[in-house]
């Protein structure tokens, strides 16, 4: 796959520079005054330069394979009248230009750039503000979107749209954006085969990032903070997470992941931090949780019903209000070899491993579980003396989810 | 009112239980900075340390301090002054006393820590403000207790389960009829019986300045509304308020019909 996108580029590159390919200049005192007129005169190949300048154009339609470019400054101001860049076409290339004003709709789906259909497009360093959707992208496939700025100041979810969306679509490469005051950062409907990687969406009301119906996908060393309700993945497998983090989903509502039907995934080296709850896994099926940081977050850990064969191991849980929320039965999923802050054991043997388990499940998770008014309890003396009462010797608390080897050391 | 206050105040600060008081909150202040190195981890061991134990000092102080100036009490009333002044007098002078043990031992260390700099300045800020207020709050629940009974061992006894009650035993009643009536909504009724706690009260107004707020937040609107934001600090801080002003008040009531 990836060989075919390399070998597309270099044809692409080796064509524009020797076939007669030319480039069509736009600017306010040129002879081509529009970059629709600069569009139409573009023959396959061809590079649209935009000079400085602000163009109210709207629905700006590409349906042949061409480069479009900016200065920098290059803006089409769509006076909330329609889309702005419109793209039909295999090979188009977007680059740093800036689109605004996408205005909001209760019936059509209005972004600054929108793709349908097509393959090996390149969108980047652009910047779209002000956008109800800023990339929609429809059955497209072997793109690249990158280096994007996206934002817009979204209140309500019912009236605002997503940074990117993409529906159905494979083998996009999605990094280095820049996401904030939409409604979700990043969403991801029927999308395979595709990497998301440094991004960082912030300050979104749904969520930093949505991935629906998504299989074989990967992201990684993405940033999420601040977002409504954090980073939503749901009815998806095989999928990579690893190195991202997500932090400050402080709400009443909220969670740095939420995991709902997810079948195959590897959660690894993830920093969670001052969420809610850190990870909320809801049916979540043969997950790999390893090497993540749960720091400070109000419930490290939720596990909800059918949640089977996880694998919860090598983590630090460092300072959470509740290490781990857990109502229903234990399955076969596996706490091992994590390191808990709160853990209480020795070490006599000096192997690095506490010789007495560590039950991660206090009694007074369980009983808020059971009442959640109870939560006004918390840190009082007495539930102190019950979660030691059960610790000693445990009668509520499901006996056999233990850390049989709870790391006496933080994992680095 | 102020001379009694003066003199109490002066006895009490140089008394030795002060001394020992001020001096396990200050090796607490620097044990707890200088080993954790965590600000905000060291704030909520305090807090856990002084929801505790700032009502218990005050309960036993109050108490052991009526019983033991008894005979200086007698040799007040036989001058022409007012009950009122008398016992309203001692009162001040003792809780501002302990609570300036505890402001002086936890301060002196998170200064040299160099707390001003540090973004925690308010959330301590609110665990002193909930600790002073533990302190008058339980000296005048043992001040009323101590005179009114004129046994000190009953009197004693009392104070104790005063104590206990209010740190202990209310919260199981509380978790138990919580448990018992799950099926009806609580979010109410648990609110306000949380206003009937003085040690519950300033628990979560230390919780909420260490925001954990959006765990209330978690439960329900009602503790969303009420609890995520300041209405709950200002509502919180009112009723410690109220908890300080009635007792005050029934100390000067009873020790004006009281017999000697």
């Amino acid at each position: 796959m990836r060989k075919s996108i390399i070998l597309t580029i270099l044809l692409s590159l080796v064509g524009s520079s020797y076939l007669d390919a030319k480039t069509i200049e736009v600017c306010k005192t040129c002879a081509v005054s529009s970059i629709a007129e600069g569009i139409a005169l573009a023959s396959k190949n061809d590079v649209v330069l935009v000079k400085e300048g602000v163009y109210a154009e709207h629905d700006i339609d590409i349906s042949k394979p061409i480069t479009l470019r900016g200065e920098g400054n290059s803006v089409i101001d769509a006076e909330n009248k329609g889309y702005g860049l419109l793209l039909f076409s295999d090979s188009i290339t977007i680059e740093k230009m800036t689109v605004t004003n996408i205005g909001n709709s209760y019936t059509k789906d209005f972004a600054a750039i929108y793709v349908s259909k097509i393959k090996y497009f390149t969108i980047q360093n652009c910047t779209l503000t002000n956008v109800f959707f800023g990339m929609l992208i429809e059955k497209s496939h072997y793109g690249v979107i990158r280096h994007n700025d996206i934002s817009s100041d979204a209140i309500e979810e019912s009236s605002s749209g997503n940074g990117i969306h993409l529906w159905s679509c494979s083998n996009l490469q999605v990094d280095h954006n820049e996401l904030q005051k939409l409604r979700d950062g990043i969403y991801l409907e029927f999308v395979s085969e595709s990497k998301i990687e440094y991004n960082l969406s912030h300050h979104n009301i749904r969520y930093g990032l949505h991935f629906m119906f998504s299989n074989d996908d990967e992201y990684h060393y993405n940033q999420f903070y601040s977002n409504g309700a954090g980073v939503a993945v749901m009815f998806s497998k095989r999928l990579a997470m690893t190195h991202n983090r997500f932090s400050e989903n402080w709400g009443s509502a909220s969670y740095g992941l939420l995991l709902k039907e997810i079948y195959d995934a590897e959660i690894e080296y993830n920093t969670l931090e001052r969420n809610t709850i850190g990870i909320n896994a809801e049916g979540a099926t043969r997950v790999n949780y390893k090497h993540n940081y749960f720091l400070n977050n109000g419930w490290a850990l939720k596990v909800s019903g059918a949640c089977y064969a996880n694998d919860f191991s090598e983590n630090n849980f460092i300072n959470n209000s509740f290490d781990v929320s857990y109502d229903s039965k234990v399955n076969d999923n596996k706490f091992d070899h994590n390191y808990w802050s709160t853990y209480t054991g020795y070490d006599l043997d000096k192997n690095g491993v506490g010789d007495i388990p560590f039950r991660p499940v206090k009694l007074f998770s369980y009983i808020v579980n059971r009442t959640p008014e109870t939560i006004l309890l918390l840190r009082s003396l007495f539930m102190e003396l019950l979660n030691f009462s059960e610790k000693v010797s445990p009668v509520f608390t499901p006996d056999n989810l233990l850390d049989n080897h709870p790391s006496i050391k933080k994992f680095e | 009112m102020l001379k009694i206050f003066k003199y109490i105040f002066f006895d009490l600060v140089r008394s030795r239980w002060t001394y020992a008081y001020f001096l396990f909150y200050l090796a607490l202040g620097f044990v707890m900075l200088f080993l954790s190195n965590d600000v905000s981890k060291a704030i909520i061991t305090l807090m856990n340390v002084i929801v505790v134990l700032t009502p218990l000092v005050g309960t036993i102080f109050g108490v052991m301090h009526y019983y033991n100036s008894r005979e200086f009490t007698e040799l007040l009333l036989a001058q022409p002054m007012k009950r009122s002044t008398i016992f309203i007098g001692q009162y001040i002078g003792l809780s501002l006393s302990l609570a300036l043990s505890l402001l002086l031992g936890l301060g002196i260390p998170f200064l040299f820590y160099g707390l001003l700099r540090s973004s925690a300045i308010w959330d301590f800020g609110s665990l002193l403000v909930a600790g002073a207020f533990l302190t008058f709050i339980f000296v005048a629940l043992a001040y009323i207790i101590a005179i009114s009974n004129e046994n000190r061992i009953k009197g004693f006894g009392y104070a104790i389960l005063m104590w206990l009650g209010l740190a202990i035993i209310y919260d199981g009643l509380f978790l138990i009829s919580l448990l018992v009536f799950d099926d009806y909504p609580l979010d109410k009724f648990a609110l306000i019986a949380t206003m009937f706690n003085p040690i519950d009260l300033s628990r979560i107004l230390i919780l909420l300045k260490l925001d954990i707020s959006a765990l209330f937040g978690y439960t329900g609107a009602t503790f969303k509304m009420f609890l995520g934001t300041s209405l709950g600090m200002v509502i919180s801080l009112l009723v410690l308020c109220m908890w300080v002003v009635i007792p005050t008040w029934l100390i000067y009531r009873i020790a004006r019909k009281r017999d000697f």
